[in-house]
Formats: C-alpha cells, structure tokens, sequence
C-alpha cells in the first residue's frame, strides 16, 4: 500500500512541478513529463521500481487516445482519408522500412535484423504528436490530417509486424536461448494473455477477428443507447465514467484475446460512436483518464533512459537518433511533395513524425524475446527510440521558432498561388470569419478568405466562395491575396498572438487599410489597440449580451425596455473599455502599468455601482419618459 | 360583427398610468386584436408582410398612443412608413384599406383649453392630428374623430376611470356595428361624454 500512494505521489508531483514548468517555458507538456521521468528515474531505480511494466500499463493511454480521436472522426470523413491512410502511411512505413534495412545491412547486419530494425524504427509516436498537435490545435490543418492518417496506419500496421517478427528469428539466438536459461521469457507480450486463437487454423482465425470487428461495430451501433439508458436511471454520475471505462476496457481485452491491437479496435468502436449523441459524455468521461496515463507513460519513457549505457555509447547512439531523424523526415518531406501537403504543413508533418515511437519499445521486446534481434543492439536501439522520443518535443521548437519562420519568408511559394483579389480581406474561416463572409457575400461584396484548414476550403469552394489556403499572418500571404490594394482586412482567425501581429503588421505597413479585428477576450482588445486597431469586436460579448437580454424579458421586462438596458449596457462597457485601452502598453505587465492601474480604480466607482444593481435605474433614454423624477408634475411641453 | 384591430405604442409603458388603463381595457374586450407595438418591435424591424395582412384581416384599424412632441411616438411613424406601401394602401384600384375606419385613441398632458388658439398649445389637438387624418383619406379609410384625453398628469376626479370605461365601450361598440360611424366622423373629438352609442 505504501509502495503504490509512494509510487503515485511520486509520479503526479513530478508531472505536477515538471509540466507547468515546461508549458511555461514554451516547451509544450509531453516534453515536461519526460524531463520529469529523468529527474526521478535515480528514486525509481533507488526503489526498485518495474518502470517498463509501469509503461506496459500506461501504454493504455495510447489506446484510449485512439478512442477519443476516433470520436472526432466520423466514418465519413475516415473515408474521406483513405487514400492519404493508405497511401500516405503505407509508403511512409514501407520505404522507411527498406531505407533502415539498406542501412543496417551496410553495417554488417544481416537482412532479418536490418528488416526487424527498421520495422521497430519505422513507427512514430502516436501519443508524443498527436498530444502535441491536439495542444498546439493543430489537429485540423493540413499537417495535423497528414500525420493523423501515417499514426493510423502505423498502428494498423503493428498487427502484421507482431504477426511476421517471429519468422524472422535467428537461428543462432535460438540455439543460445535453449542453452541459457530463457531470463526473456514473456517480455514480449504484457503481462499473462490468453491466446483464444492458438488451437485455431488460420480460417477460423480469420472468421473470429472478423467476427470481434463486427462485434464492435454492432455493440457500439446497436447497444450504447440501451446501456447508458439504463446506466442514466441510477441517476449517479460516476456510473457513465464506470461505463465508458468499461467499454474502452472491454473493446481493448476482445482486441488482444483476438490478436489484433486494442488501440485499432478502440478506434473503430470511437468511429461507431461519433455521431451518437453520447460522444461527448464519452470524450469527458476518458479524457482525463488518457491525460493521466499518457502523462504516466512519457514519464516513464523518460525514467527508462539508461544513462550508463547511453554515456557508455553516446556519440553513437547520438549519431543513430540524428541518423534516423534525418532519414524519416526525408522520407517524410518526399511523400509530403508527391501527396500534395501544404508548404507550411510539410515541416510540421515531417519533423513531427520523425521520432521513432512507443510501439518500437513493444517490438523491441518482442523482437528479443523471440530471438530475431540480438540483445545488445536491441539495448541500443530502446535508447535510439527513447533519445528520438526525447528530441521530439525540440523538434517542434525548432519547427515552430526557427524553420516555420524562415522557411516562410523565403521560401517556396506553396500556398495557394491567389488569382482573385478582392477588396475585402477575411483572414480566418471558422465560425466567426465564415458568418462574415456570408453576410459579406450575400450582400454583394466581393471577399477574399486566408484559412489554413483546406477541409474548410475545399467546402467553401464547392459552394464558389473564393478561398484560399495559407496561414493568413504571414505577409507574403496577405501580400499575394492583394492585401496592396484592398480596402479592408478583417482578421477572424482564433489565435490571439497571430491575430495581434497580423494587425500591427497591416496597420504600419499600410495605414489607409480599414482593419476590423476579433478579440478573445478584454485584454486582447487592448493588445489590438495598441497595435492600431480600431475596430475591435469581442467575439462573444455580442451574443452574451443577447442572452442576458432574452434572460431579462424572459423574467418579464418589456422588450423594449430589455432593449433599452441593453444598449445602456453595451456603451458603459465599451466606454470603460474605450477609456482603458489608450494606457495599456503591450511592454508593461498590466499591474505595474501606473496610468492603467488609476484608470482602472476611477472606473471601478461607477462599475461597483453597476455590479451592486446601483445603476440608475433608469436607463439613459428612457430618463426623458419618467415623469416621476419630475418636481413638478404638471405638463411643461 | 367588424374585426377590430387596436394597435397601442408606448415606448414608456413602464411609466405609463393613462394608457396602460387604456390598454387592459382593450384587452378585455372579446373578439378585438391587440397588438402591443413596442412588444412585437422593440428594436423596429416591422415584419411588413404580416402586418398587412393583419390590416387585410381587419376593418377597423384603432392606433393607440400618448402625443409626444405633437405626434405619435417614433414607433408608430415606422410602422406607418413601412406597412403603407404604394400598391397595399394607396395608389391601386384595388387597394386594400378602401372603405375600413381608422380611429385614434390619444392622451396629453396638456388640457383641452391649452389646445385652443387662445391656448398654450396655440393650436387645437386635431390640427396636430392632420397628417393622420390625410393618411386614412388617401387610403382611402374612414377617420373617425380622436378618443382623446387631456391633463392626462393631473387628477381628475375619477374621470380617467369613466374614460378607460367608456374606451371599452367605444370599442365593442365598433366591433357590434353600434356606433353611429357618421356622427363619430362629424364630431371633433370624442370622449366619455360625447360617445355617439346607437341605441
Ligand atoms: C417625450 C415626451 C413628449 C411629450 N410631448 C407632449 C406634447 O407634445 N404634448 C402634450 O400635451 N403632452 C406631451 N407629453 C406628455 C404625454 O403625452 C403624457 O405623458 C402621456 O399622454 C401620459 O400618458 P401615460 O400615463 O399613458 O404615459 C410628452 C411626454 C413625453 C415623455
């Protein structure tokens, strides 16, 4: 009992001092929780700590991922991938299979080892980048789709590799291990597994992982509503946890007793699920389970660095890992040309993809347990995989600080090459941009919209709206959508930073530009303000006042008088804001800002009046229809 | 029997004591459309097309409002301006408001003496009413005189309680066909006094 509230209490507060840390410091999470693992892999080997089978068992987060992201993906859109799944990810797989083997072979390995290498170097690591991306919403540009697609494929693709690594065993470790007592005996498969399949011939086999597939899809099509129906008349909110854990459980334990991976199997059933009315009560039910294990996973992949081993071989097993990055992400950049992803998306895909991931660790194993990869490589290589791993979240730092920068302004122009220019500039088609490019268009205004995710586009373009690819901050962009000669730029894109440069850059460089601009929140308004904005519209303070307006005539105010109220409100707000937003200065923390910090108290009267219900009660327009105010109550018009 | 339909517009309702009596008054008379302007449009969007056919639906159409600035409140010039398009009231054989009644029912501050040309309004309430009046004449309506009550600040006696009442009458009286549509046209104003109830 100690050991396991030790164990935890370990786990979560390096998590809990590590991540912060890192987020703060612009390194991202997933590179928090592996610096962690370093820092108490000494305690956990002080402890004698199982670390791999604490990872075996964190691995689970992998396959609940899997789940979730296949909650977000309808069948329909998984079909839409098919070509990027099979095409895109098998020849990722498949050429950075041979070009590892080649290599292999050029150092003296013989081909089943150099074929088992590269099949254990080939894989990514789906929890580090899509972690990653999901952190970065990333997950819906061109990029995200791409290296989404080649995760997917990887994971299918462990099934045969599992199923082929055993052929390839090396008749020399054989004869070794029947002479040694076998110390490897099981440490390719996790913990006990029931093999169902064993006694079977291959047809039946065949039949009853067929059937288990089937059986998902049906369960989940057929049995989730009736379920949590009746999950829902106990009436306690644990219980739709305990039923979505349980489904995921149980989908993962069909999967493994059929042999095929739970983590494809907890897709399917995620897929089956994503147009039921359940989804999201699944997704917040898993989710913070996948965020604890993954976290527990990366920590663990960091506690099992072995640095004696690593220092012992470290500038070869430093070549390696920079070996093997370079070569995936050639590969990667090839495929990326021939399927056509975007110019700015091609890094991000290339160098997110370019580590090997945790299924190599579980090849590994398996590899040396059923003897095709001799034990010393294979302890070189776990760090290969562990050290690429490491180097991951860097990779994303270097693409999102150095390449994607440079990159751009030079660069290829890839982006969509912009033949129609228009007057009116939409930077961002989501929900905001797109309700203005609607209403824009409809009344005849001709519109050029900048938005990174080509799905929206080519949406857009099937209902001929002119849209083109790109992220819109980026000048040379704006630059070929005409941005010289148009009237009017108006940025919608949801990223606060990108949206404050996009406007500070459009206002200096061409001032008789009109910008109107979406802030996210008040303090945003001010950083649009100070880099010279004038039109800024809060993306939700519009809507919050209507319903705040609804509420009040709901409760019985006469509508026009809700309306009165409202309008009242909305110009003290903007007042107060028009009035704060000249002292913000982008340069001084808010608190310290003097002339800011007395504007604010100033304010704070007339506001504090306002929150205690004090406000006049009349509104400002209705001040000259109250005739009670009046002293004396005899007409005077 | 005629449909009637009451209009009333009074963007201080909350304030309001003489045509808020007015307006339950309405209310409670069966089988008359009450329409409380400032409710349906509190932000001024008139749906035109229902509105005409509201007035297409109905043959007495009564506007009901206190005078602000020697007119009616802003609302109703709205409505007026949007719903009396060329082709539906006016300009066409066929127009759709030929031979309906328009009566107003208003309320000032000022007393009746006040609007007199001795008086402090200089001139009488039906002069400010003109451009109504002119309205339903070239709609083609019949212009009933104003319902109309003064000093509407001042106590009177529970003179307010006889005019809400007689208001009720006034309407059912429309609606039955009682009231001597002539002798309402010919008079100058009309109050709880004057009310020219056949019968
Ligand atoms: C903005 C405004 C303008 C007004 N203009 C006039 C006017 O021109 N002549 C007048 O006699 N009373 C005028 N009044 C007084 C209103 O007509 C009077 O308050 C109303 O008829 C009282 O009815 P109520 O109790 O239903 O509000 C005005 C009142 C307001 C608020």
């Amino acid at each position: 009992m100690t050991d396991f509230l030790m164990l935890s209490f370990l786990f979560l507060a390096a998590g809990v001092i590590a991540v912060p840390v890192a987020s703060r410091l612009g390194l991202g999470s997933v590179l928090g929780y592996l610096l962690a693992g370093i820092a108490i892999s000494p305690l956990l080997s002080a402890l004698h700590v199982d670390v791999v089978s604490i990872q075996h068992f964190a691995e689970f987060g992998v396959v609940m991922m899997l789940f979730l992201v296949g909650l977000e993906l309808e069948p329909k859109m998984l079909w839409q991938m098919r070509s990027k799944l099979l095409g895109l990810g098998g020849l990722q797989v498949g050429v950075t299979i041979v070009a590892i083997m080649a290599i292999a072979m050029m150092f003296g390995q013989t081909w089943r080892v150099g074929l088992a290498i590269g099949m254990v170097l080939a894989l990514s690591s789906t929890a580090i980048v899509l972690q990653t991306l999901n952190e970065k919403g990333l997950m819906k540009s061109d990029g995200g789709q791409a290296s989404f697609s080649v995760l997917l494929f990887q994971d299918i693709a462990v099934i045969p590799m599992l199923a082929i690594l055993p052929l390839m065993a090396l008749p020399e470790l054989v004869e070794l291990a029947s002479h040694t007592t076998n110390d490897h005996a099981g440490a390719g498969d996790h913990g006990t597994d029931i093999d169902l399949m064993g006694n079977l011939p291959a047809w039946l086999q065949g039949i009853v992982t067929l059937g288990a597939v089937g059986l998902v899809i049906s369960a989940g099509a057929l049995l989730t509503r009736p379920m949590f129906n009746f999950v829902a008349s106990a009436g306690l909110r644990e219980l739709f946890t305990a039923t979505a854990l349980m489904m995921v459980v149980g989908i993962a334990l069909l999967m493994t007793l059929v042999g095929l991976s739970p983590a494809l199997g907890t897709f399917i059933a995620g897929v089956v699920l994503a147009n039921s009315e359940y989804r999201h009560e699944l997704e917040s039910d898993i989710d913070p389970f996948k965020g604890l294990l993954l976290g527990v996973f990366f920590i663990t992949v960091g506690a099992g660095v072995n640095f004696p081993l690593l220092f012992e071989n470290l500038w070869s097993v430093v070549a390696m890992t920079l070996g093997l990055i370079a070569l995936k992400t050639t590969v990667l950049i090839v495929l990326s040309k021939i399927f056509g992803v975007n110019a700015g998306d091609k890094w991000l895909f290339s160098l997110g993809l370019a580590q090997a991931g945790e299924f190599g660790f579980v090849l590994l194993s398996f590899t040396v347990a059923n003897h095709v990869i001799p034990k010393a490589i294979a302890d070189q290589l776990l760090l290969v995989v562990a050290l690429s791993m490491l180097l991951t979240p860097a990779l994303f730092i270097l693409y999102d600080r150095v390449i994607s920068p440079r990159y751009l302004r030079g660069g290829e122009q890839e982006p969509d090459e912009i033949t129609e220019k228009g007057k009116i500039i939409i930077a961002g088609h989501g929900r905001f941009g797109g309700i203005i490019n609607r209403l824009l268009s409809w009344s005849g205004h001709k519109t050029v919209v900048l938005d990174y995710s080509s799905s929206q586009l080519e949406m857009l373009r099937a209902f001929n709206v002119k849209a083109f690819y790109g992220d819109a901050s980026r000048p040379d962009l704006l630059h070929a959508a005409g941005i010289d000669d148009a009237e009017m730029l108006i940025v919608a894109i949801d990223d606060k930073q990108k949206a404050t440069e996009m406007v500070h850059y459009v206002h200096h460089n061409y001032p008789h530009i009109k910008i109107i601009a979406r802030a996210v929140d008040r303090q945003h308004v001010y950083e649009l303000y100070a880099a010279g904005c004038r039109e800024i519209i809060r993306e939700t303070f519009d809507s919050s006042v209507r319903a705040a307006r609804t509420a009040l005539e709901m409760l019985g105010t006469r509508k026009f008088d809700a309306e009165l109220i409202v309008q009242d409100f909305i110009e003290r707000d903007r007042h107060i804001i028009r009035e704060m937003a000249p002292h913000y200065d982008p340069d001084i923390p808010i608190h310290k800002n003097q002339a800011l910090v007395e504007k604010t108290k100033e304010l704070m009267k007339a506001q504090e009046s306002e929150l205690l219900g004090k406000a006049s009660a009349n509104t400002t327009t209705s001040r000259a229809w109250d005739f009670s105010k009046r002293t004396k109550p005899e007409s005077d018009d | 029997m005629k449909r009637v339909l009451v209009y009333y517009a009074h963007p201080a309702h909350r304030f309001s004591r003489v045509n808020k009596a007015l307006l339950d008054m309405a209310k409670d008379q069966t089988n008359v459309t009450v329409i409380d302007l400032y409710e349906e449009y509190p932000r001024f969007r008139i749906d035109i097309d229902k509105e005409q056919d509201r007035l297409r639906n109905h043959d007495v159409i009564l506007f009901q409002f206190p005078i602000y600035w020697y007119s009616s409140p802003s609302l109703i010039k709205e409505f007026l301006d949007l719903t009396l398009e060329h082709g539906f009231a006016y300009g066409a054989p066929d127009a759709a408001l030929t031979n309906k009644i328009m009566g107003l029912a208003v309320s000032t501050a000022g007393t009746e003496s006040d609007y007199s040309e001795t008086g402090y309004q200089t001139y009488p309430l039906r002069t400010f009413l003109t451009p109504f009046e002119q309205t339903a004449r070239l709609c083609n309506m019949t212009f009933l005189a104003p319902y109309a009550y003064f000093g509407a600040h001042a106590e009177q006696d529970g003179f307010l309680n006889e005019h809400v009442q007689s208001y009720g009458r006034f309407i059912s009286a429309l609606r039955d066909e009682t009231l001597d549509i002539d002798a309402a046209c010919a008079l100058d104003l009309m109050n709880a006094t004057n009310l020219p109830v056949k019968g």
